[in-house]
């Protein structure tokens, strides 16, 4: 049994389909990247596997539960299912300790004290602890995007799902991320949506490339950068990895 | 100036007219804000109407309604609690748009990243939504006080013996007319400078950088 299951995924918004059909599964621990032009879906895919936007057509299972079944209660699923966001989301009325056990605390009902501990760990393990008691308003984007990541980890989740984490920061930030991204890599099973082919081509243990609103091919990096089974595969890498420059 | 102590009378009813109010149009505020902006299409729309006939129709129709309309279909209310109910109502429906404004203005990423934790819509309302929509009014707020400070002078029109009514009954025994509303507007135009001044100091006791007016924001380099 696979942990991550996405089996047939349609998604529309009003006449547009933006996913034609996905299926792929995932296993504990694995990192997977997904990658191809802008508008092919990616995004809607980790929103559909959450639940945010759910798919008019097809199933997804976590962990051997079904998921997209209307019964399920999805607040219970979405605590197994991280998410960081492009634009970080922070909550801006907390400060950075707080975004991240104000999860603990309201969602798994730990007792502060033991939340705001919990909280401390997981901004040491992004290097934030001395920004603490800062809010989102002083911190910069990489940090704010580190807190993000923290927030996501210390509700201990089967998976995290990251959706262009790196695309809204400054070039010199984005390094700040990608290390904590990579640091835990294989401690926690994530699925992230990136341009960032550095990270896809030293991190992920398979590439998924989308493009019309389904997986044209995905493989491991090696046979998706230098012997990709299909032609448009190799063009979009050969362009980003030029455009982005080798990592 | 022995009128001082009915005057001071007088102010106490205002004052009590103004902040129950201000204190229950907060509650309804904030019921039919959320309600317009959370709840299921019929009890949004009933948040609604209620909203806009109150602000359709002017405070002293909505007084006389309840002062002197009312005893017609048997309920009979004392002046003072026909104005508390009245300036209630009214209140709360204009503190529910101020809160709705603020609920809308923020981003819809806090919502999301709230539900995406696991919180239902409950938690991330009152956890994350209301406490930068409470914030971010407060300015309207303090406008909604100050408003409500003098128009619970109108109150006098269906016999609430307030500030402005002694003011007038004094005058009226006196024919010292200039003098006596002269000072009134001086006690309701201090009152206004010291509750605005208050407001003001708890507003940027509780700012949080980043969160709300410019005034508020910190500015990082």
């Amino acid at each position: 049994m696979h942990m991550l299951e996405v089996k047939n995924v349609h998604k529309r918004y009003g006449k547009t389909e933006v996913l034609k059909g996905v299926d792929f599964t995932m296993d504990k621990g694995e990192t997977k990247v997904v990658i191809g032009p802008s508008g092919t879906g990616k995004s809607t895919l980790l929103r559909c596997i959450n639940q945010l936007h759910p798919p008019e057509q097809g199933e997804v299972w976590l962990e051997g539960v079904k998921i997209t079944d209307p019964k399920v209660d999805i607040n219970k699923v979405r605590r197994k299912i991280g998410f960081v966001f492009q634009d970080f989301n922070l909550f801006t009325h907390l400060t950075a300790l707080r975004n991240v056990s104000i999860g603990l605390e309201k969602v798994l009902k730990m007792d502060k004290g033991a939340a705001e501990k919990r909280a401390m760990d997981e901004l040491k393990r992004v290097g934030l602890e001395p920004h603490a008691n800062q809010y989102p308003a002083e911190l910069s984007g990489g940090q704010q995007q580190r807190v993000g990541i923290a927030r996501a980890l210390a509700m201990d989740p089967t998976i995290i799902l990251f959706d262009e984490p790196t695309s809204a920061l400054d070039p010199e930030l984005i390094g700040e991320v990608l290390e904590v991204m990579q640091s835990i890599a294989h401690e926690v099973t994530m699925l992230v949506v990136t341009h960032e082919m550095g990270f896809a081509r030293n991190v992920a243990d398979e590439i998924i490339f989308m493009e019309g609103g389904v997986i044209v091919e995905s493989g491991p990096p090696k046979q998706m950068f230098y012997s990709p089974k299909h032609k448009r595969t190799g063009e979009f890498l050969g362009k980003i990895a030029s455009l982005y420059g080798e990592e | 100036m022995e009128s001082l102590p009915f005057l001071f009378d007088g102010l106490k009813i205002t004052l009590l007219l103004t902040f129950l109010s201000l204190a229950f149009g907060f509650l309804l505020g904030i019921v039919l804000a959320l309600g317009r902006v959370y709840a299921p299409k019929i009890a949004s729309l009933i948040c609604i109407s209620y909203i806009e006939i109150i602000r359709g129709t002017p405070l002293l129709v909505q007084l006389f309604i309840l002062y002197f309309g009312l005893p017609s279909a048997g309920i009979r209310l004392t002046p003072l609690i026909a104005a508390l109910i009245g300036l209630s109502l009214n209140s709360g429906a204009y503190q529910a748009e101020y809160l709705r404004g603020s609920i809308q203005s923020i981003k819809s990423g806090q919502m999301v990243a709230a539900r995406s934790l696991g919180m239902t819509k409950l938690q991330a309302i009152f956890s994350v939504i209301l406490p930068q929509a409470l914030r971010t009014s407060i300015p309207a707020w303090s406008n909604e006080l100050i408003y409500l400070l003098k128009y619970t002078s109108i109150a006098y029109i269906i016999q609430v013996v307030e500030l402005t009514a002694e003011g007038k009954f004094i005058a009226a025994e006196t024919f010292r007319y200039l003098e006596v509303f002269g000072m009134i507007a001086i006690i309701y135009l201090c009152l206004t400078i010291v509750f605005t001044e208050v407001i003001d100091r708890i507003e940027h006791k509780i700012r949080i950088p980043g969160l709300g007016t410019k005034k508020n924001q910190m500015m990082r380099d």
